[in-house]
Formats: C-alpha cells, structure tokens, sequence
C-alpha cells in the first residue's frame, strides 16, 4: 500500500504547463513550465524513481516568458515547444517556439536542487513558430507517432500546419486553415489524431468541437453545442479511432463516437468546477483521467466504451466451457463504468493531467499552486485488468 | 304327647305378655318351620332328639331324659309349664279358626252370586245370535235381487262414454279444419294428440281409417302452415317458441327443429346486432347509455328470451352455449367499440351508470345459462373499460399539468415591471434602482399555490369520477376486481403515484434537456418547480395518498409503492431542480462576468474612476435572484456572526486583511510567500465545491449562485496578464461586489476568500503590481 501513496512536488511558481516526455519510453519523466511575470521561467523535468519512490528535478531556464503550454516532441527527447507570452510594451502576445534542451542536463544533475537552481542551464532555441500573422499561440500539437518533423499551431482562429527542417532549425509553413464565422472565434484546445495515418486533428472553439482533414485542410465535422459552455480539453482514444473524449466548463466529461455527433455515447458529471484536462491512459484506454478547477483529480473506469469492453478475450474463451465461467462472467460484469478514485492532493484548480509515456499505470497532474502530484492506478484494479 | 308343648315352653320365657299374639303366632310359624318373613330355616340342632320342636323329637327319649336329669320338683314345674302351653296353644288354634270361617262364608255368597249373573247373559247372548241370522238372511236376499240392474247400467255408461268418444273423433277432421281456419294452432294439434293413438289402434276399421287420413291431411296442412309461419321468422320470439312447442308435439325432428330455431333466433338477433352497429358507425350519434340501454332493451332481452324459451323446448343446451357465445361476442365487440369511442373524461357517471346496466343485465344471462361464460366476459369488459379509463385519467391528469406549465411559462413571459419598492423590503436603494422582478399581476407565490392548487382539485375530481366504480349501487363494485385490484394497482398505482412519478419526472426533463441547450427554461419555473416538488415530498404526497387509501378503502394485497419512496423521489426532483436553478442563474452572471474580463485589455486600461458596469449588473441580478428566491424560499441560516455585519466589517476586512495578505506578493524578493500564505488559507478553510448541492432555502441557494460566479471570475482572471491600472481595476469591482454581496451568503468569509483570490491572482498576473489606496478604492464605490 505504501507505493500507491502520491508523491507531491512543489514547483516555486505557478504553472499550468505540463507534458510527458513523449519520446522517453524507459525513464518515468514529466516537464513542468512555469509562470511567472517577475522571474525568469523555468522548466522543471521532473524524473520519477519507481523503485525508491524519489522525485529527482532539474531545471532549465525558460527566459523567453511565462509558459502557457509545452509539449515534447515525440521521436527526439531533448526537443519540445513551449507556448509562451511574450511581453512587449504594451502588448502580451503568445507565442510558440521549438527548443532543445541541453544535451547535458542529465549529466549535470546534481543531488542537492539548490545548485541546480542557482545555475541553471539554459534552453537552446531552434526555431519561432512565427505566429504574427495569426495571433496568439493556444497551443502547439506534435505529429503523433511522427519523426518529429511535423507540427500543429493553434493561433486564434487559424490552425496552421509546419514542417521543422534542418534538424528542427527552420519551420517552414506548410499549409493553414481559418475558422470562420461571427464573432471573435478562437481556438481553445486541440488534438492530432494518431489515427487515419495523423490525417485527422480535432480542435475546439467555444463550445463547439471540430473536426479537420489535414490534407485539404477542411473541416470534416463539427460538434456544435457540445458543451453546454466552454469546451475545455480534447484527447483521442488512442485505440478506438472514432472515439474522443471532451471535457469543458459544464463540470462535464463527455465521450463522442464522430460518426454519430448528435449524441455524446457517455456523460460524465464527477467534477464540480469546470473540467481543464482530459487524457486518455495509452494503453488501456478504459482508464480516463480527468482535471478541474474543483482542485479535484478524478480517475474513471469507462469499460463499456473502452476497446476491451469485456476484458480479455481470452478469458473468456477459457471461461465459456463450463457454467462456472459463466457464473464467474457475471461475477466479471459488475466491472462497470465507474470511478475509480478521486484524488484531493491538490488545494488549487487542477489545469493540467498526464499519464506517464513510460509507465502506463503512473500519472502525473499538476495543480496553478505549482503542485505537480505523481499518483498511480490503485493495484486491484491494475491487477483486474491484466490478469 | 302332653308333655311335648310343655317341653317346648320351658325355652321360651313365660312372662312375654305384650307380644303374646304375636307369639303365637311366631311359635306356630316356628313349628312349620318358617320364619318372620316366611321362609324355611335351617335348624341347627334339628337332629337332636331331645328338642321337642325338631322333626326328629322322640318323647321316650326326652321323657327318659327328664326324669334322669331333673329332681322331682323340676318335673312338676316342668309338667305345669307345659300344660300351660298347650292350653295357649289350643286358645290360638280356636282364634284361627274362628277368624278364617268368617272369610269362608263371604266368598262362598259370592261365588252364588255370579252363578245367578251368569245365567241371565247367556239368555242374551242366544236372542243376539238368532238376530244376527235373520239380518243375513235378509241382506243375501236383497244382493240377489239387485245384481241384475247393476251390471246394466255399468254398461250403459261405458257404452256412453264410448260414444262420446266416438263423436269427437267423427267429429275430430271438421274441428282441426276449423281450428285451422281460426289459427288455433295449439288446440287443432291438443286435439290431434288426444285422438291419435285411438285412431291408430282402430286404423283396420275402415271408418276410422278414413278419418285418420282427414287427420292426417288436416294435421299435415297444419304443419305445414306452422312450419311456414316458423319459416317466416316475423313473429316475436313467443310466437316462434309456440309454433316450435307446437311442431314438437307433432313429432317433427328436435334436432332440426333446434337449428332451425336457432337460425331465426339467430337473424332477428342479428339485426338488433345490426341497427346497434348502425348506432356505432361512423361516428357515435347518442350517448352511452343511451347506446347500452338499447342493446340491453334488443339485444340482451331477446337473447334471454330465445335462451329461456329454448330450454323450455328442448330441455337441453349444448348448442345453446355456442351460439350464445358467438352472438354475445360480437355484442360484446360491439360495446367495446362504444367504449373506446368514449374518450372525453369530463363526466365519468354516465360510463359507469352505461357499463353498470350493461353488466347488470348479463346478469339475467348468467341466471339462465349458469354454465356460460358471457357473464364472466361482461366483467371483463367492465374491468378493461375501467382499465382504460385509469389509463385516460392519468393522461388527462399529465396533460393538464403539461397545460399549467405553459400558463406558468406565458405568465412568466409576461412583460415584467419594474419592481416597486416595497417588494423588496430589504433590498435598499439598489434594489429599487433597477431590480427587476417577475411581477406582471401573479406573482410567483400566486402563480405556485394555484398550480398546486388546481393540481389538487383535478387529482380530487378525478379520484371523484373514479370512485363512481366502485359506488355500493354499482353492480360490478363488488367483484374482487373492483374491491382490490382496481382500488391498490389501478387508482393508487397506476393513477396517483404514476401521476405523482410523472411531475418529479417531467420536473427533472427540465434540468436535463435545458442543461445543455442553454436556458429554454425560465429560471424562474425552475425555482417554482422546485418549490413545489418540495411541497409535495412535505406534505402533498402523503395527503393525496391518504385521500386516496381513504377513499378507495384499499386493501393492500400487493406491494405498493409507499409514501416514503415517492417523497424521496420527490425531494430528488426539488433538489435536481433547485440545483439547476443555481446553476442556470450562476450561469448567466458567470457569463457576464466571463465576457467583461476576456473582452478586455488589461495591460493597457486607463486609471479606474467607477465601478465597471457589469459589476452594478451583476449586483441588481444578484438582487433580483434574492427576491425571486425569497418569495418561495425561507430565509435559511447565516453564520452567527453575520448579523453584526455592515459595511464597517467589510472597510475593517478590506483595509486590514487585505493589506497585510498582499503586501509580501508585490515584494519580487519573496515568490514563495504568497503560495506559502494562500495555501495556509487553504489548509484551514474548507474546501469550496463550487456547483455543490443546496439546501433549500434562500441564503443557500444565493450562496450557490455567488460562489460560481466568483468562481469563474476567478479562473477568468488567471487567464489574463493585467497592467497596473488593470490591477486596480479588479481591485475596485472586488471591492464593490464585497459591499453588495456579503448580505445574500450564509457565510461572508466565503466571499471574503474567494474575492482575495481574485484579487491575488489577478496581483499575480499584474505586470506592474501597485495596487490603488483602500480609500481610493472606497471613494469609487460609495460613488457607486
């Protein structure tokens, strides 16, 4: 039972910023960027020692600005992008830029984090995301599964595709969509697809969920009212390729098939502040992790919509032979959607969820207090879903 | 010999004299040896010779013993005692002697007596004899002379009546021609009956024979015109069982006569059927009693008619069930569709009075036919009709609350006044300013208790009508479908829980259809709604069913639903819809508040001189939130020490406390204080769940609705970068909402901290934090 305690770190800044390294499959490693108008900002990588139960951080300088979002490129681990505001005289602008983290931060990592923080290195700029004529930057989104060679930005009402060249030192643009329509309309959140070959993205505005064929860079469907307010977050089953899971400022999570759009397939209504974050578990796509404004960290069961419904198959191959087994399915099905834990570590709105790219039964959520909560799936259920 | 007495009395004691009779008497039994009561005894010396009283006595012996034993001197008193004894002795035998004579003498004058009696009686008894002789002599004579006439006139008379007979059948071909001619159809074929078998006896006789074949002939025609008449079927039901009666008697075959009879019955019945179904189609002309009493006065009435004079004739019924059946079937088809035709529900009496005569009536059926089952049909009939009109009840009850909602929802459209200042009695001058109500003329108190009002009335008038089926004169009333059944599953179940179950579920369609399609409800039936679901789970539901169970004396023999279920259902629903209500107006000031912040450029505003508009509005909303609630809502609890709270705790708070909070956050040296500070505050406060659940009253509700507004102005805030005078701006509109909010939550510490989190957040996100003088910030809100 002691392992499946959460272990708290403590970031000195606000942050909402916070992303698994994508590209790391062995090390359980999460980066945290900061906020902060005053200081300098930085970027935590937080590396999380499984066996000991030890958090080792070491931190990056970020001077460009306060991070409003980042996210690690999925081929190379020291590359990832950061949305950023940038402050002029009288201007805040958000903007994007891909950075490389030094190559020797690792080797530089000192026991005691004092050092780390009285010098620490620097984020070496490869390329701006040059979003001037598009408008402030909401977040930038890697090509899944990619080389890393492709990225999304969503710039106010544009959505424009890049391609990074020359090692990731020039972005060219490669092509743009607008949203159109009255009113100052503006991307709020957005996924690529890993699914349909990355050709599909899906982004939100409003209250409404689009989404875009990346080829002719066109709408394909549009989920208007999907939310009853804002729509806060988007995140792809990463098994079912129709399936998506919203979340937004009605306190509700909402799960979509897109071919059947009238409809959300399930509602969820656990949180009682609007929902920041909603993230598919990789893996076992039945696990759904969810955060809000309520300060509240909620892990979900939604098997009935998972692409194991009835668990293994195997099992039940074994089981149909005698009625015991079918005695013993019934005795399976009560797995029904629910929640599986609430997690309270936090005493601020919870802005961002992420499960570990290394270990699929670890998560991380990070809270605007600068509370980064390393939590895990309680061990029954994990046993219940792979054996 | 002299000596034996003597002998004898020397045992017995001499002087004994008031028994002496009896003695005597006692010695002379003794000597014969009986006792007093007449019997032999045993003696025991009796074999002594020497005992001159036993059998056995032997005077030489007793003389030898005497003079051997005794002196001289004892044998002389021995002699003298002696002699003295058969001297009483021979005075007793004297007496007796004496007294039988005179017996003797009495009963031999008697018997001379009846010797002489005797003699006389049998002089009678010879004349009596010779008397009785003469008189039969006499009697033999008379017989005699007598037999001769007697048997003459028993001939004469048989010869009479022979001839009667004789005339009648001579006469028998002109009577049943002229019966035919009067169509006395019953007396010709009476006639017949009688003379047919003589005929046929005498058939041989030519004579006879001839007027056989005229009977014949006359009876053939007849039944020929009886069949006729049956064949024509115009006759009413009586003549047609007569002329069938009639044809029986004239041998014709049951079996065909049966059928035949049935099928007529069958086609006049059929066209009662007919002119019923003409009634019917296309559309109903009368009403249906109206309807039932005339298939009741045709229809039913014929049938028993057929049904009885069918068993009179032919004393049995197998067949009768089938066509019975088959006619009381489509009968009954008929009835239902008249039923179903009856779908207004406003007057319920006439359908029961119409099913009651209709079951009354198959009652008559049920007594003629005990095997059938069209009576059991009849009922079911009553009973799905019943059934059905539960079913048309219900619906009405839902419809006429679906009708009342949107009176509620037009009242509420209606152009809204202004309100006047004494609706808001503690609202101030704020609240006169501009709050708006919902006072067009019924004001939601009015609007709410005539809809729970006229929700009332129409459940009683329906429980009313309802009750008709079950009313003691009703025949059907006391089936066991009507005493248990109808009463728990139908009127409790199916009628005013359903009902009951309908409104909290309609109730909760509100919150979820208008969840997400924004506020298609008005807020305010939301807050109507509410209050009258908690109405009903308080008192309400408890008395419509009481009412009910009253009413309909039920008998629970199935599980019902209990009063306590359908409360919490009902309490559910009030809680879902108040909820929603918070949520729905949080919602709409959330809105405000949201757009005021991201519409804004906060890095660059100029120096604040007001309040920002949207604050005032938010604060009249918030008001005018307070009186609508208030008119439905108690007040509910405030922390104790609210009460006390004025503007001057708020100026203590916001120039102490907030002073001394931020101070440490504009100071660059120290980043960590104020996490360190503000997550102290949260470790002692309680967590705030923003769109938590409320308690149903007005402090709660308010307390709901301000915690999500300020909730969402504060993540509002964190999403954008402020300027100095940006800064100053919220900290005014903070400031301001402090004034004016405090009074509608139950705990102002509430709005205290989530106001400073703006506030700190929004000194967080300032790019050059220098916060405005508190009484800078006061001057601008007293200006308003």
């Amino acid at each position: 039972m002691e392992d499946d305690a959460p272990v708290i770190y403590g970031l000195e800044f606000q942050a909402r910023a916070l992303t698994a390294q994508t590209a790391e499959t062995d090390a359980i490693r999460f980066l945290v960027g900061t906020q902060s108008l005053k200081f300098d900002n930085q970027i935590h990588i937080i590396d999380f020692d499984d066996e000991n139960n030890i958090i080792n951080k070491n931190v990056l300088l970020h001077a460009a600005g306060e991070i409003w979002h980042i996210s690690a490129s999925p081929a190379d681990k020291g590359i990832l992008t950061t949305c950023y505001n940038k402050t002029s005289e009288s201007r805040v602008l958000t903007c994007a830029a891909v950075w490389r983290m030094p190559a020797e931060w690792e080797s530089g990592s000192h026991e005691s984090p004092d050092d780390s923080s009285n010098n620490p290195q620097t984020l070496e700029l490869l390329c701006h995301l040059d979003n001037t004529a598009y408008g402030n930057v909401a977040c930038v989104l890697w090509e899944p599964l990619g080389d890393g060679k492709r990225v999304i930005s969503l710039a106010d009402n544009h959505a424009v595709l890049w391609d990074l060249q020359e090692s990731s030192t020039q972005a060219t643009l490669s092509s743009s969509a607008t949203l159109e329509g009255k009113g100052q309309l503006k991307f709020t959140a957005g996924k690529w697809s890993p699914h349909h070959n990355c050709t599909q993205l899906a982004t939100a505005n409003d209250t409404a969920i689009r989404g875009w064929d990346l080829r002719s860079m066109s709408q394909i469907y549009c989920i208007e009212n999907a939310h009853g307010q804002l729509v806060r977050d988007l995140d792809f089953n990463p098994n079912k390729q129709y399936y998506l899971a919203s979340c937004g400022d009605d306190c509700k999570v909402k799960f979509w098939d897109v071919r059947q759009i009238n409809e959300p397939v399930k509602t969820l209504e656990e949180h009682s502040h609007w929902v920041w974050s909603v993230r598919y578990n990789h893996s076992h796509d039945q696990l759904v992790l969810t955060g809000s404004s309520d300060s509240r960290v909620v892990l979900s069961n939604m098997v009935s919509i998972s692409s194991e419904p009835f668990g293994h198959l195997v099992d039940d191959d074994d089981l149909s032979d005698n009625e015991e087994g079918q005695q013993e399915e019934k005795s399976k099905e009560p797995l029904q959607d629910s929640i599986i834990a609430t997690y309270e570590e936090h005493e601020d709105s919870v802005y961002a969820v992420e499960w570990s790219s290394a270990d699929p039964w670890l998560f991380a959520s990070l809270s605007y207090d600068g509370r980064l909560v390393i939590n895990r799936v309680p061990r029954a259920l994990k046993y219940r879903i792979l054996l | 010999m002299d000596a034996d007495p003597g002998a004898d009395t020397a045992t017995t004691p001499p002087d004994s004299d008031p028994t002496r009779k009896r003695r005597v008497h006692g010695m002379l039994k003794l000597y014969y040896g009986l006792n007093d009561e007449g019997k032999r005894v045993e003696l025991a010396e009796s074999l002594d010779p020497c005992d001159i009283n036993g059998p056995h006595f032997d005077p030489e012996v007793y003389l030898n013993k005497l003079r051997r034993e005794c002196s001289l001197g004892e044998l002389m008193d021995q002699e003298s005692c002696m002699v003295k004894q058969i001297r009483a002795l021979d005075s007793d035998m004297q007496t007796l002697v004496y007294e039988n004579y005179n017996k003797f003498i009495s009963a031999t004058d008697t018997i001379r007596k009846m010797k002489n009696d005797f003699k006389k009686m049998e002089d009678e008894m010879d004349c009596l004899a010779t008397n009785m002789a003469a008189i039969t002599e006499f009697s033999a004579r008379i017989s005699g002379t007598l037999q001769d006439q007697h048997a003459q006139i028993t001939k004469l008379s048989g010869v009479h009546t022979l001839l009667r007979k004789l005339q009648f059948l001579f006469e028998l071909p002109a009577r049943l021609n002229k019966c035919l001619e009067l169509q006395a159809y019953a007396q010709a074929v009476n006639a017949h009956r009688r003379a047919r078998c003589v005929l046929q006896q005498y058939s041989h006789m030519p004579s006879f024979r001839g007027i056989q074949d005229d009977c014949h002939a006359i009876m053939d025609q007849l039944a020929q015109q009886l069949r006729q008449k049956f064949r024509d079927g115009g006759s009413s039901a009586k003549d047609l069982s007569e002329c069938v009666e009639l044809l029986l008697q004239l041998d014709e075959p049951a079996e065909e006569l049966c059928d035949k009879f049935l099928s007529h019955a069958q086609s006049r019945l059929e066209t009662d059927l007919q002119g019923l179904e003409a009634e019917l189609s296309p559309s109903p002309r009368t009403d249906i009693l109206e309807f039932i009493d005339r298939g009741c006065n045709e229809f039913v009435s014929n049938l028993c008619l057929v049904i009885a004079s069918y068993q009179e004739l032919f004393m049995a019924s197998g067949k009768l069930h089938v066509f019975v059946d088959a006619l009381a079937a489509r009968y009954f088809s008929l009835v239902e569709r008249r039923i179903q035709e009856e779908k207004g529900v406003g007057d319920n009496s006439l359908l029961v009075r119409a099913l009651d005569r209709f079951h009354r009536r198959l009652q008559a059926v049920a007594k003629l036919l005990p095997g059938s089952a069209v009576p059991s049909q009849g009922t079911e009939i009553v009973v799905r009709a019943a059934r059905e009109r539960i079913k048309q009840y219900l619906a009405a009850l839902q419809s006429f609350y679906l009708d009342s909602l949107t009176d509620i929802r037009q009242a509420l459209a209606a152009p809204r006044l202004t309100v006047t200042s004494t609706n808001v009695a503690g609202g101030g001058a704020l609240a006169r300013e501009g709050a708006t109500g919902k006072d067009a003329p019924p004001s939601l108190p009015d609007l709410l208790s005539n809809l729970s009002g006229s929700i009332l009335n129409q459940i009683k008038s329906v429980l009313a009508s309802v009750h008709l089926f079950t009313a003691k004169d009703i025949t059907f009333s006391n089936k066991p479908y009507f005493k248990g059944e109808f009463c728990s599953q139908g009127v409790r179940e199916n009628l005013v829980v359903s009902f009951i179950k309908f409104i909290c579920q309609s109730s909760r369609q509100f919150c979820e259809s208008a969840g997400d399609r924004g506020g298609s409800t008005p807020p305010a039936l939301l807050l109507l709604l509410s209050r009258l679901c908690l109405d009903y789970e308080t008192s309400t539901i408890s008395y419509i069913l009481t009412l009910t169970d009253e009413q309909f004396l039920v008998q629970h023999h199935t599980p019902v639903t209990p009063v306590t279920a359908l409360c919490t259902e009902a309490k559910e629903a009030a809680q879902k819809l108040l909820n929603h209500y918070v949520k729905v107006q949080g919602l709409i000031i959330s809105q405000m508040l949201r757009k005021s912040v991201e519409t804004r450029d906060w890095v660059n505003t100029i120096e604040p001189r007001n309040v920002r508009a949207v604050m005032k509005r938010v604060v009249e909303d918030t008001t005018s939130i307070d009186v609508q609630v208030g008119l439905l809502y108690e007040e509910g609890v405030r922390k104790a020490h609210s009460s006390d709270s004025s503007k001057r705790t708020f100026s203590v708070y916001s120039s102490s406390r907030q002073q001394v909070r931020y101070a440490p956050s504009y100071t660059p040296s120290a980043p960590m204080d104020t996490n360190l500070l503000s997550n102290i505050h949260k470790l002692f406060s309680e967590r705030i769940d923003i769109f938590s659940p409320v308690e149903f009253n007005k402090v709660s509700v308010l307390t709901g609705i301000i915690k999500i507004s300020l909730k969402t102005f504060l993540e509002c805030v964190r999403l954008r970068t402020f300027g100095r005078y940006g800064l100053q701006q919220i900290q005014v509109d903070c400031h301001y909402l402090q004034m004016y909010l405090w009074r509608f939550v139950s705990d102002e510490n509430l709005v205290h901290f989530l106001l400073d989190e703006i506030v700190g957040s929004a000194a967080h996100r300032c790019l050059d934090p220098s916060p405005m003088e508190q009484s800078v910030i006061e001057v601008i809100c007293e200006r308003g």
